[in-house]
């Protein structure tokens, strides 16, 4: 039945580590957690979740794999101090572990060996502190008392709100808001804009370190030594793209305001808009028509390679503006989007497309199937977790497309 | 009586770490009594606390000891006896304290993602194995009684998996008004309740403000609280000073930050035009 659990979790994109997963038993075995569903919860959450960012999914999966066994709890809290339910005792698929866990299990000598030594943990741990009951006490160490019982007048935040509470603290879903894949708003504009320094902090080495030139000097008894460090310097020149026009509005203005105030940490930072798709004009303010516009063209021998190009945009257009030249549907485009896009990819072979749209309506819409084709996956969700990805992308080049598709 | 107020799952976090003995990773706003936590904890358990703070010149062998070669050269020059012996130039930084102790002791980590990425990595096995190898003297310093570590983070950087797997996990909540009023009890427990209530209303209304840099939390509240009842504040001062039409009394302990005034000042601003326009209006 706990196995249930650990499927679920891994079935929501928890990554549950094996390590955890036993330490979460150990901890069971000895009491923590065991005494009602809401200290399990908690000290499950505790064991298996390292970042905020994840509580609400695993709240609905906990959700989820508690629904409809809650008469059960006691029985599955029985098995603990005693044994290891059977179906722990065959090995699982070893396809669905990493290959960290893999290495874990061959090195404890196979799953048998491993959940043999877990057995004689738990009957040695039950022996030595509690008999064979659940209840094990933390030998007065424990600051807090533990049940959660006030042994000196402590006060228990919220003590008498929580029993008899309909809701269950995973129902209430308050860690909602905390989720890494919803879309960049204020609330976690802030979150956004901290991955978004990861970018930045790259650096050679190249300064000279005095501090460890002089240990080192001192330690090879007076030989000069002399030691580099990387400066923390912000060499990131970032060329963004965004799309304006209609339901793209609200983004691009959230987007201009995020990259600006990431701004200090970039060496450069140049914004310019277009329209649906890339062609072979690019404007340097939003308000497109009030002011000159800046030819493609102009723009790749303006800014070299070394800029990491983030188009911004929802990719959603008739799927004629990708693939054919005339298909704009504002101007007469000489040549089809794609070539441009193209252009754009061999000039900064550094780049990334950011979409507002939300993933799962990605393959609904032919255009943006092209230009995710076109951009060989190298497309994220305008989200923190979108951004993180699209950074650890940013990293390396793409594979530059063999030729042009012709326009014709 | 102790003045820090903990949540049931914070409590059976601690307990958790203490059992197991793995360190106890603690995120949340700031001001959330993240650092308070292990000063309390090592008052009620009446361990000593080794606190450390991190920087983002931290390195991990900082915590664990120093060579200090440069002082090693000097005395060699100087032809002093004791040069002979390396050990009198290892300086122990507060993991080797820690592990020297002869009771339990309780370890601070203080916000670990201040220091470089590499910093974490750089103590999974020390915080592991509890015990290092000193390399110039050849000898392995290992806990007698396993420290209780409790770790910090901000948010400034994320830490590394290997790191993390290691950890327990805390995230500490903004607390609720329920908490929150038991929170300012146990500080100021001589508080008249209307100036509570009244205070806590517009300490929650300001935090629903939109598009603040820095949400005033827990200690925020507390300070003000303190200027409060020293300028002895009755409630109705705070009450007639309603958030949206003026700034509230002492605001300074509660907006830190010159752009967040500035911000609060204009809503105030467009609510005075508004009501003057309905008034108008009407």
């Amino acid at each position: 039945m706990l196995a249930g659990l650990l499927d679920m979790l891994r079935r929501a994109g928890l990554k549950t580590g094996l390590g955890e997963w036993l330490l979460l038993l150990d901890g069971l075995s000895r009491g923590i957690g065991t005494l009602d569903i809401d200290r399990f919860h908690a000290f499950a959450r505790l064991c298996l979740v390292k970042d905020e960012t994840l509580y609400d999914r695993f709240d609905r999966a906990f959700g989820l794999w508690w629904e409809g066994q809650e008469s059960s709890f006691d029985t599955l809290m029985d098995q603990f101090g005693t044994s290891i339910p059977d179906e722990w005792m065959t090995a699982p698929d070893m396809n669905t572990l990493t290959e960290e866990q893999r290495a874990a299990v061959e090195a404890a000598g196979g799953w048998d060996a491993l959940m043999k030594q877990l057995q004689e943990r738990l009957a040695k741990q039950s022996e030595a502190h509690h008999g064979g009951s659940k209840w094990i006490g933390t030998g007065g160490t424990s600051p807090f008392g533990h049940s959660g019982f006030n042994p000196e007048g402590i006060r228990i935040g919220e003590s008498n709100t929580r029993q008899g509470r309909a809701v269950k603290v995973w129902q209430e879903r308050r860690y909602r808001d905390l989720d890494g894949d919803i879309e960049i708003d204020t609330r976690n504009f802030r979150v956004a804009l901290r991955k978004l320094r990861r970018l930045a902090r790259e650096g050679q080495p190249d300064s000279l370190d005095l501090e460890n030139t002089v240990r080192s000097t001192a330690e090879s008894g007076g030989l000069l030594d002399v030691r580099m460090q990387a400066e923390r310097r912000n060499t990131m020149k970032v060329l963004l793209l965004i799309d304006v026009g209609g339901s793209m509005d609200i983004h691009a203005r959230l987007c201009e305001r995020l990259f600006s105030a990431a701004r200090s940490e970039f060496r450069r930072l140049e914004m310019f808009y277009f329209h649906n798709m890339t062609y072979e004009r690019v404007w340097p303010s939003a308000a497109r028509r009030q002011v000159g516009s800046l030819d493609t063209n102009e723009l790749l021998r303006r800014y070299g390679a070394e800029h990491r190009l983030l188009i911004v945009g929802d990719a959603t257009m008739s799927p004629y503006e990708v693939t054919v030249a005339g298909g704009s549907v504002e101007h007469w485009n000489e040549e089809a989007g794609a070539v441009w896009l193209q252009r754009l990819q061999r000039g900064f072979p550094h780049c990334v497309w950011l979409n507002p749209e939300h993933p799962s309506h990605w393959d609904h819409v032919a255009s943006l199937r092209l230009v995710r084709e076109l951009m060989q996956g190298r497309m994220h969700a305008l989200t923190p977790r979108g951004i993180d990805q699209a950074i650890d992308t940013l990293k390396t080049p793409m594979m530059l497309p063999a030729e042009v598709i012709d326009s014709d | 009586m102790s003045t820090y107020v903990t949540s049931e799952s914070l409590q059976q976090a601690v307990d958790a770490a203490l059992t197991l003995e793995r360190p106890l990773l603690v995120k949340g706003e700031p001001g959330t009594g993240k650092t308070e936590l292990a000063h309390e904890i090592s008052r009620r358990l009446d361990a000593p606390l080794h606190t450390w703070h991190v920087k983002s010149t931290t390195r991990a062998q900082h915590g664990l000891y120093e060579y200090d070669a440069v002082s090693r050269l000097r005395d060699s020059q100087l032809g002093d006896a004791k040069v002979q012996n390396i050990s009198n130039y290892i300086i122990p930084g507060v993991l080797w304290d820690a592990f020297k102790a002869e009771q339990r002791v309780v370890v601070l980590i203080d916000e670990i993602d201040k220091a470089d990425i590499e910093f974490p990595n750089d103590l999974l096995q020390e915080l592991d194995k509890m015990s290092f190898h000193v390399h110039e003297t050849r000898e392995t310093i290992t806990a007698r009684i396993r420290p209780l570590v409790i770790i910090t983070s901000n948010n400034e950087k994320e830490l590394p998996d290997a790191f993390l797997r290691r950890c327990f996990f805390h995230y500490i909540d903004f607390p609720d008004k329920h908490t929150l009023t038991r929170i300012v009890d146990a500080h100021f427990p001589d508080l008249k309740p209307s100036l509570l209530t009244a205070a806590l209303e517009v300490f929650f209304d300001l935090r629903e403000v939109p598009g603040l840099k820095k949400k005033p939390s827990t200690s925020e509240l507390l300070d003000w609280l303190k200027l409060l009842v020293a300028d002895e504040l009755p409630a109705e001062a705070l009450k007639a000073g309603d958030l949206r039409s003026a700034l509230p009394h002492m605001h300074g302990a509660l907006l830190k930050n010159e752009q967040d005034v500035h911000l609060f000042e204009r809503l105030v601003f467009l609510h005075r035009r508004r009501e003057a326009d309905t008034l108008r209006g009407r």
